[in-house]
């Protein structure tokens, strides 16, 4: 049972500083979570700490990939909106 | 008799020297208590003056941060940003110190070092104050100052009072919780993220709760506002009464910056930034007997220099590495520099207060209307640039109570010198745009006061309704003003309400 960064991560460390754990470490391109020592801080706190701090959405995800921080469930932006911008960006034209 | 008097003069120009911008007051600080004065006095981002001299720099140290705010992205780094929060090299505790030193040796006017993110200081307590705890016991001569969201400041307090930090900035948008669950969509509390209007409760609980304890040590506190119209703008009169009373010494209102481009809640959502004329109406609602912070420029959480500008790329870590610092030595030049500087500031200030006794300028009538003013300077208080190579121009109010500074409005280089001026602009934009925009930058101000301007542009000026005005090159920027404002009263212009201008 581990969770995990994805390549979404901005590398603001706020996750490395709350991790009950200190499983989270500086690595490149993100950072990265130590499977042996990560515990979805189950046993710690009602919320996984390093996805209650982090203000990027889907950068933390579980065992599956299921990002605990959905698209548009941090910044209120409609998710319409967002996979707009992401298609413009894909195709190389601003949003 | 006395006859009912019809004004539309600004309520904070009422009389008497307590407004922030009296006659021939040389900055906004003056009429501050002493014992605060002169801890602000070589400070670049709390006066006017100030800033053509002393020079700031912030490190970006402290890259976490524990609330969202629907202005910021924090996605978001480029080199050609100059918005709060955006940073291009983040540094640890011993690389902000070596690059501390190596700007303070190499640019001996640089009195303050800060703390402003790109997060939040404050939710980097190790990061901050190793950094804040080093350059204390090394660079004992440059003021610390730290910028906050406040969250976390109660916890904190006694920790910046241990570190000799003087000036600290809270940035306080909303005393409502209904108001901040507008502009807060989150916050992280007690191993906790909790939205909405219980988030905005406690930050505001929190904000407010360091704002008393930090007055309370005697620690100087300025207060940031967001503008943000239709959200708070309205709020933000509240808000300045209520930090005033707890006894901030600076409330500074900054306008929204939202663009779609930067990916905020804001930008995306279409959220409009307040125009010029909206920002300063707010501001003199707010100012009352408290300084604005007409002149903030709303910098990176990584600027290196004199306020407008940025060198941060000159110390970038790799140059680090080949400087060589002998900090002692660069300390007493950094002394000689600064008193030098002092010194000036002070015979300035002395020559400004002197009576004009000489030759009493004959009174304007109280009802002449306030002009708006644009100057290009490249600073020193003087009229001292061409308005082409104007990045941005100064706004100063004319009225019979005499001069003050409104704000800075931001233009593209519109010449890039030589023979070409007039002929094209920079970043592929032709002059022609560029000029249009400078000239929408500059919606109501009447007179444009500049060293020297071409034929084309004082043609498109005066189109525009502005005056171009270059009869006055180095001479000081408020005896100017106001020797401009003398000639309109007399022309008879000031009696009739402003000409409609043409917007560009």
């Amino acid at each position: 049972m581990a969770l995990s960064i994805t390549e979404a991560c901005v590398n603001c460390w706020a996750c490395v500083d709350v991790c009950p754990n200190t499983a989270i470490y500086e690595a490149d391109p993100v950072f990265a979570i130590d499977s042996d020592k990560c515990t979805e801080c189950l046993a710690e706190f009602p919320e996984a700490q390093c996805a209650a701090i982090c203000p990027i959405e889907c950068a933390i995800v579980d065992e599956l990939g299921t990002p605990l921080n959905p698209l548009g469930s941090l910044t209120g932006i409609p998710v319409e909106k967002l996979q707009e911008i992401l298609k413009a960006a894909a195709q190389g034209q601003p949003a | 008799m006395d006859l009912p008097v019809i004004s539309n003069t600004a309520p904070a120009s009422g009389g008497g020297c307590s407004s922030s911008g009296c006659g021939t007051a040389p900055d906004a600080l003056s009429h501050l208590p002493d014992h605060i004065r002169a801890k602000v006095q070589d400070h670049p981002c709390y006066s006017e003056e100030a800033h053509h001299y002393f020079a700031r720099m912030h490190v970006a140290v402290a890259p976490a941060c524990n609330i969202q705010c629907n202005y910021c992205n924090r996605k978001y780094d480029c080199a050609n940003e100059s918005r709060p929060g955006v940073v291009s090299e983040l540094l640890n505790p011993d690389q902000a110190i070596k690059k501390v030193l190596a700007v303070a040796a190499t640019i001996p006017q640089m009195t303050v070092l800060g703390i402003a993110g790109p997060g939040d200081p404050l939710a980097n307590p190790e990061r901050t104050f190793e950094t804040f705890r080093q350059l204390s016991e090394k660079a004992p001569d440059i003021k610390l100052c730290v910028s906050t969201n406040g969250l976390n400041l109660p916890k904190y307090v006694d920790e910046i009072a241990k570190h000799n930090i003087d000036h600290v900035t809270i940035t306080i948008n909303c005393l409502d919780p209904e108001v901040g669950a507008k502009i807060y969509p989150w916050i992280y509390w007690e191993n906790k993220r909790i939205r909405g209007v219980e988030a905005a409760r406690i930050l505001i609980e929190q904000q407010q709760k360091g704002l008393e304890m930090l007055t309370a040590r005697g620690i100087l506190v300025k207060v940031n506002s967001v503008m943000i119209p239709g959200v708070n703008d309205e709020h933000l009169k509240e808000v300045s009464k209520v930090v005033k009373a707890k006894g901030a010494f600076l409330h500074n209102v900054m306008p929204l910056i939202a663009e779609a481009e930067h990916g905020t809640y804001y930008g995306i959502m279409e959220q409009r930034s307040p125009t010029a004329e909206e920002l300063q109406a707010i501001q003199d609602e707010c100012a009352g007997d408290m300084a604005m912070m007409r002149h903030c420029r709303q910098c990176r959480a990584d600027a290196v220099g004199l306020l407008g500008e940025d060198r941060g790329a000159e110390f970038a870590l790799d140059k680090l590495d080949a400087m060589e610092i002998d900090y002692d030595s660069a300390m007493a030049r950094r002394k000689e520099v600064h008193d030098a500087i002092i010194d000036q500031l002070e015979a300035k200030r002395a020559g400004l207060g002197a009576p004009l006794a000489a030759e009493p300028a004959a009174p304007l009538p109280a009802d002449s209307r306030p002009v708006l003013m644009a100057v290009a300077t490249a600073g020193q208080g003087l009229i001292n640039q061409h308005f082409g190579h104007a990045k941005e121009f100064l706004v100063y109010e004319a009225s019979p109570a005499g001069v003050r500074f409104i704000s800075h409005r931001k233009t593209e280089l519109y010449c890039i010198g030589g023979d070409t001026c007039g002929d094209e602009g920079q970043d592929g934009l032709s002059a022609d745009s560029i000029l249009d925009r400078t000239i929408a930058a500059l919606a109501g101000c009447e007179v444009v006061l500049c060293s020297k301007i071409g034929f084309e542009p004082w043609g498109l000026l005066e189109q525009a309704g502005i005056q171009p005005n270059g009869e006055h090159a180095m001479e000081s920027i408020e005896a100017a003003v106001m020797a401009v404002y003398r000639e309109l009263a007399e022309a008879g212009k000031l009696a009739t309400p402003a000409p409609d201008q043409k917007r560009a």
